[in-house]
């Protein structure tokens, strides 16, 4: 049984106030993350990311399709119980201190009152906020907030978490503490649901990545395998500009810098490139295999243009 | 979602059930409220600082204040009670508030003028608040009516009512029979008829309910007063002739003196007892004079019982 | 379930009893009550009156702005800033308790704002009389009715939140005020309509939240007696219509989509 799992899963909005136009926010969306994965959720700012968040939460309701979370219904008050969700640019009460805050969450999520003190230590520390815990919220700097936030994710020990961009508003040491948390939630076999536009945050932590653009799911991909795929192109380095001509003429677009030049070619042309540059008389620098990286799987995936909304009946009646 | 759905419907249950048995409630606080107005224990504020508290909103608690005088008569006047002192306080803050409630002035004239239980029974207040009014709204004729009708009907001031009568006809646009009333009350005439002109005049020129519902009263029992005094001389002539009177009112139209048995206004036959004309039901003929039975005052209406 | 809308609801009135602009209108309330001390000594005679009537509809007044504020900050402002995200999104919190919550956190915030001002009221009338008298006992039930208000425009504003912005819900809900304060003359004017227009005036004159009724401040200052049965009806009043409020919330609130 996967821990979050969805089908067919869409949200759709009325726009406007007197002709409704319909934007899809989501379409069709199905996936599935296994217990213990930790899943990164890419796109560009809204892709969709947090719309799929939401719906998982049980904050809006799908037009069609359906999730389902550790084999629950998303309204399940018992699976409610087993996640924690960080929101994007959490917000707390602004008069409470971070321990009461996370009292009050604890208590909610039924946490019994004996061990919610324990926690909140633990909690506290592992956050690195050990003695902030007695300052009113509205004191907080953002990175302190969104520390708070990830404590009040994890104060009840949940089986998943979900974070939409945890790693926003964090200074480059902050977000080193973020991933280390999140490496550290991984070990102790949580499943784990980020959303980012970061992709290097992605590259370090997740074990599958999903892309999403415009309210679609381009791909899914295994990130081992990703590293491992050679894309069947070289790159060629090359000193001399006596050889541009043929190389262009092999299909190459070359970038120069002074006279030395590169460029990226399909494989099967490694020997006709080579032949180029030694009949040219310029000098071969380096020939490599190009890898396929995240972005340029994620750049990939994002290339497909789709129509985002569907035409209003009147404007299919036309 | 069935969850979801459960919330839902019973959610909208309870909402409906509260809904009708919280206006069932309201009715029944309202009702308690209405008592303890009733017994007089509402506290009115002076008029000025009602005014003074209104906040340019005058008008508008004008009405509300002209509603709730409405209200307040209506609900006595109801139980047949004898006491009304909150109507005049009342009636001084709505004219206060809006001077130029003409109505308001017009109400008053009559209804806190009349006898209980047909009004507050104090003609001076009525004609203090109609003084008002004419100070107010000077170019006002039928304000000088009001005055002159209380000066008559209920202060017996023939004199004063006269001179109300007269100044008002003096204002552009008044009516010709203000001259003519001026002079019929100066030389004493017809007390029937002028009470008639008086309140066929009130009936023709008001639009309010209450005020045209009590002119239609009043000149039903002109008419009983009319006719039982002129029944009553028919009977007197029947004993000069038969040395007795008639034992029921069917004798005089066997003996021709009338053409079918006469009938008040409200459709019942008059009747004769000991010698006197008498209306079958004097308790639906408020302000008669005549034809009430022995012992019974003109304003001492018994109390239909309320339950 | 109850010690998830307790925990609410403690966890509400804490962040509104840390509000500071919540004693400001405490303290102000309370300046206005003494100050009608100030008043009495002008008009001879009748201070007692003035204090009671000046004092009690300060209370009143400032308690239902106090009340819509706070409802409708307590809520829209929780919708708007996200913490309800987390309340709701990954804790076993149902809606309707959070709705419920809410409005029990709420409504001891107003009980409590009601005690402190109903003290300094209090304080000032034994300054001025010196020694408290048998008929002091119906301002006693004044102040429960102007508590039973605030109940009322709590709820109110609850409702009104759960679907709009802040703004409008401090308007809708005060303008609720305003009309429930002259329902009785609605119904009065209702009365006086015919027809068809009457049937729709009358519906809307019962169907509007019966403030008129709860304010017996006119009374109390002239120390006349309140029924038992008002103060049994009045109640059931305020509770009935309470839950109209609170049902209807939670029928929007559930089927709201969080954007």
């Amino acid at each position: 049984m996967p821990a979050i799992e969805t089908v067919a899963l869409e949200k759709a909005y009325s726009v406007g106030f007197w002709r409704k136009k319909r934007k899809q926010a989501l379409y069709s969306l199905s996936l599935a993350v296994e217990e213990g994965e930790v899943f990164g959720y890419l796109g560009p700012n809204g892709a969709g990311k947090t719309t799929t968040l939401k719906l998982l939460m049980g904050l809006i309701y799908p037009t069609r399709g359906s999730a389902k979370i550790l084999g629950r219904d998303i309204s399940d008050p018992w699976m409610k119980a087993q996640i924690g969700f960080l929101p994007e640019q959490p917000y707390f009460y602004d008069h409470l201190t971070a321990r009461e805050l996370l009292d009050y969450y604890a208590g909610l999520s039924g946490v019994p009152g004996k061990d919610r003190k324990r926690r909140i230590d633990e909690v506290l520390k592992r956050v690195a906020l050990p003695d902030a815990g007695h300052t009113q919220l509205r004191k907080y700097s953002k990175g302190m907030l969104q520390r708070v936030g990830i404590a009040q994710a994890i104060i009840h020990d949940p089986k998943i978490i979900f974070l939409d961009e945890p790693m926003s508003g964090l200074d480059p040491i902050g977000r080193r503490e973020v991933r280390d948390l999140i490496q550290a939630l991984k070990e102790e076999g949580k499943t784990i649901f980020f959303s980012t536009h970061i992709l290097s945050d992605a590259e370090t932590l997740c074990d599958r990545v999903g892309v999403i653009n415009k309210g679609r799911l381009r791909g899914i991909g295994i990130l081992a395998d990703l590293a491992r795929e050679v894309s069947g192109k070289i790159e060629i380095v090359w000193h001399g500009a006596s050889a541009r001509a043929a190389m262009e003429y092999l299909g190459a677009k070359p970038h120069a810098t002074g006279e030395l030049f590169r460029a990226v070619l399909s494989e099967e042309k490694m020997d006709a490139a080579i032949d180029a540059i030694r009949k040219n008389s310029a000098k071969l620098v380096s020939i490599t295999p190009v890898r396929v990286t995240l972005e340029q799987f994620f750049l990939d995936k994002l290339e497909d243009e789709v129509p985002t909304t569907i035409p209003s009946e009147e404007e299919v009646a036309k | 979602m069935s969850e979801r759905h459960k919330v839902t419907i019973i959610a909208t249950f309870t909402l409906v059930v509260s809904l009708v048995l919280s206006v069932a409630c309201a009715k029944v606080v309202d009702r308690l409220r209405g008592e303890a107005t009733l017994q007089e224990v509402l506290y009115i504020p002076s008029a000025n600082t009602v005014k003074h508290l209104s906040l340019g909103y005058r008008g508008l608690l004008a009405d509300i204040y002209w509603t709730r005088v409405v209200q307040y008569f209506g609900g006595k006047h109801h139980l047949k009670s004898k006491q009304f002192q909150l109507l005049n306080p009342l009636l001084q803050i709505t004219t206060t508030l809006d001077p130029k409630l003409i109505v308001a002035y017009e109400f008053g004239s009559i209804f806190l003028a009349q006898q209980p239980p047909e009004g507050a029974g104090d003609p001076q207040a009525a004609a203090e608040l109609v003084k008002k009014g004419i100070e107010q709204n000077p170019d006002n004729w039928r304000l000088y009516y009001s005055l002159g009708f209380i000066y008559w009907q209920e202060l017996h001031d023939p004199k004063s009512a006269s001179d109300a009568f007269l100044r008002g006809s003096q204002i552009p646009g008044a009516q010709v029979w203000m001259k003519i009333m001026a002079a019929a009350l100066a030389q004493h005439a017809d007390e029937h008829q002028t009470a008639r002109m008086l309140w066929t005049n009130i009936y023709q020129n008001s639009d309010d309910k209450l005020i045209k519902a009590n002119a239609v009263k009043r000149l039903t029992a002109l008419r009983v007063d009319e006719e039982v005094s002129f029944l009553q001389g028919y009977i007197e002539r029947y004993r000069q002739q038969n040395g007795h009177y008639p034992t029921s009112l069917s004798e005089l139209q066997t003996a021709g003196w009338v053409r079918r048995i006469p009938m008040d206004p409200l459709g019942y036959p008059y009747l004769i007892r000991d010698g006197r004309i008498q209306v079958a039901h004097p308790d639906e003929l408020p302000f008669i004079t005549k034809g009430l039975p022995p012992g019974m005052e003109a304003s001492d209406i018994p109390k239909i019982p309320s339950n | 379930m109850r010690q998830r809308i307790g925990a609410i609801a403690y966890n509400t009135f804490r962040e509104a009893v840390r509000d500071r602009v919540l004693y400001n209108l405490v303290v102000f309330a309370i300046l206005i009550v003494g100050s009608s001390l100030i008043f009495g000594e002008i008009s001879i005679g009748i201070e007692r009156q003035i204090l009671v009537n000046l004092g009690l509809a300060a209370i009143s007044l400032f308690g239902v702005v106090i009340a819509i504020f706070i409802g409708i900050q307590l809520v829209s402002k929780e919708i708007e800033k996200k913490t309800l995200y987390t309340v709701l999104g990954a804790r076993p919190v149902r809606r309707w308790e959070f709705i419920l919550g809410k409005f029990t956190g709420l409504t001891g915030t107003l009980v409590v704002n009601a005690g402190f001002m109903a003290i300094g009221f209090f304080a000032a009338l034994l300054y001025l009389t010196h020694h408290f008298e048998r008929a002091d006992g119906y301002l006693i039930v004044a102040l429960y009715f102007i508590v039973l208000q605030f109940v009322l425009i709590t709820a109110l504003a609850l409702l009104f939140s759960t679907f709009s912005t802040p703004l409008m819900s401090a308007i809708f809900a005060f303008a609720m005020f305003v009309i429930g304060t002259f329902a009785e003359d609605l119904r009065g004017f209702a009365g006086m309509t015919t027809g068809a227009t009457k049937y729709a005036a009358m519906g809307l004159a019962w169907l509007v939240p019966n403030f008129a009724a709860f304010n017996v401040i006119s009374e109390v200052a002239h120390s006349v007696p309140i029924s038992g049965q008002l103060v049994f009806y009045n109640t059931l009043y305020a509770l009935l219509y309470a839950t109209v409020c609170l049902s209807a919330a939670v029928i929007i609130f559930e089927r709201r989509n969080f954007k």
